[in-house]
């Protein structure tokens, strides 16, 4: 999932990333400043055309990166520019092909999902917790990240994001998330 | 538990006290709202057979039956954090409000920083900060389980702390759940008194109150201030309050406590301490069957 690049100031008179401050996104890509971040458009349109996420559910937060394509999301006040050492919550890895959501941020967020949700029973819900990759063969959406979902207490509850691909289902809960249950 | 001693004078019932500080404390867990109802959460542990008991002053709080509270689906889902039941009182004290601009400013590894943000339904501004760096990542950890969208997290000496970061430039409330000899925690770490010391207590006094200022500068004129400890030495407690009050433009204020507590002390060996003090709370572990805790509620008065 590129950012569209070619309306934005041209890359010449583009700032760098700078990987040690947060930086907020911009609007759109054509409000740019610095070189290859992602727009809080794009950002809110991936998880709307990917998960089916309402773009509304982000009416209240701003999105920042730090380092090469870390964005956060925050629902407090700060300033642009800001050197400090965490603003919310990590919840999408940008300046790479597929971009990546975190599992924090799908336990946050997912349940608004509607897209590549992937329900698991309890056995396979504890395998993904643990860590494990499995195959899971009848699933026939999407492939790539997923968010997979269980239920508990009588509603669907998201776990972490996978990645799918033939045929089989990764767990990318980060190690110091994975829990044996 | 021989520097406990000194406390014989001012616990009733000290022989409780003694025997309640030697009995291991159980585990308990805050329901961390931000993801999940408190409803939700006790049919998710009642589904999995986990055994709890919700705490009377607060419906949030809940005593587990189980040895290993972290590996329950609850705590995968961050629908509950392991927090001490005492440990949740400072935040309701300070009794924060959605969009609010609120600063706890030894926060980590951020039980009550959480706290805050729930409770203020992770909307408004919890500036989480702590001067050690290795604690920080516990607190960052914690943060994103819980999914607090509302912290910005610092790593600075609270003391002379500065807002110019910020587009903003003063707090409506301000936590302070100071560094301390921790004799409270003893229940939960038998250790806690191998290093006690008066001269320990007299130097982490002289941070707090350091610490205590500063937050009473950054929160607003009408704005409140919560300082709490987890011990019962009153050089750390009432006096440090009692310091406060003489070089800063605040007062105590009285609060509701839903847990049995005895009142602050206006005395102590040789000093004496406003009487307004007794609005404080001290919470001993015969109490309610809790760890120990010092609470004060101070109004920022310009
Ligand atoms: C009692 S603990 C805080 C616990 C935390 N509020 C919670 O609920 O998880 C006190 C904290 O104060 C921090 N601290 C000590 N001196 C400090 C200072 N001068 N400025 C800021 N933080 C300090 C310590 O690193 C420690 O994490």
């Amino acid at each position: 999932m590129a950012d569209e690049r070619a309306d934005g100031a041209s890359e010449g008179e583009l700032e760098q990333n700078d990987g040690q401050q947060f930086g907020r996104l911009p609007e759109t890509a054509a409000e740019r400043t610095v070189e290859g971040r992602a727009s809080r458009e794009a950002v809110v349109d991936y998880f709307a055309d990917r998960f089916g996420i309402p773009p509304e559910t982000f009416d209240d937060y701003t999105f920042w990166e730090k380092g090469a394509g870390k964005i956060w999301i925050y629902g407090g006040d700060a300033p642009s520019p800001i050197s400090i050492e965490a603003i919310g919550m990590t919840c999408l890895r940008t300046r790479q092909e597929h971009w990546k959501p975190t599992t924090d941020f799908v336990q946050r967020f997912g349940r608004h999902a509607s897209d590549c949700v992937i329900d698991l029973e309890r056995e396979e819900a504890r395998r993904f917790a643990a860590g494990e990759d499995q195959d899971l063969e009848w699933w026939n959406g999407d492939w790539g990240y997923l968010i997979a979902a269980h239920e508990i207490a009588g509603e669907r509850e998201p776990l972490g994001i996978g990645l799918y691909v033939h045929g089989e289902l990764r767990s990318m809960v980060p190690k110091g998330r994975q829990r044996d249950l | 538990m021989e520097p406990l001693e000194r406390y014989r004078p001012i616990i009733d019932d000290f022989e409780a006290f003694l025997a309640a500080c030697e009995r291991p404390l159980g585990n308990a867990v805050r329901v961390n709202t931000i993801k999940s109802s408190v409803e939700r959460a006790t049919a998710a542990l009642e589904e999995e057979g986990a055994e709890y008991e919700q705490a009377d002053w607060n419906p949030r709080v809940l005593r587990l039956e189980t040895d290993s509270p972290g590996s329950t689906w609850t705590s995968f889902h961050g629908f509950t954090h392991g927090q001490e039941e005492v440990s949740a009182v400072p935040p309701v004290v300070l009794d924060p409000e959605p969009g609010e601009r609120v600063w706890d400013c030894c926060a980590a590894p951020g039980g009550k920083a959480t706290q805050l943000a729930a409770l203020m339904d992770d909307r408004g501004t919890v500036v989480a900060n702590d001067n050690n760096l290795g604690r920080i990542s516990a607190l960052r950890f914690n943060a994103e389980r819980l999914g607090a969208t509302s912290l910005a997290v610092t790593n600075d000496d609270a003391r002379n702390y500065s807002l110019e970061r910020f587009d903003f430039d003063e707090f409506d409330r301000t936590l302070v759940d100071a560094p301390c000899s921790c004799e409270g925690t003893i229940r939960k770490n038998p250790d806690a008194l191998d290093n006690w010391s008066e001269g320990h207590i007299s130097s982490v006094a002289g941070i707090q109150k350091g610490i205590l200022r500063r937050a009473i500068q950054a929160t607003r004129e009408g704005g409140t201030v919560v300082y709490s400890t987890c011990t019962f030495a009153p050089e750390e407690n009432e006096a440090v309050v009692q310091h406060a009050l003489n070089r800063e433009d605040c007062r105590v204020v009285d609060f509701d406590l839903g847990l049995e507590h005895s009142p602050g002390l206006t005395e102590w060996e040789d000093d004496s301490y406003d009487e307004s003090l007794e609005q404080a709370a001290r919470i001993y572990p015969h109490q309610n069957d809790t760890g120990g805790f010092f609470v004060a509620k101070l109004e920022v008065t310009a």
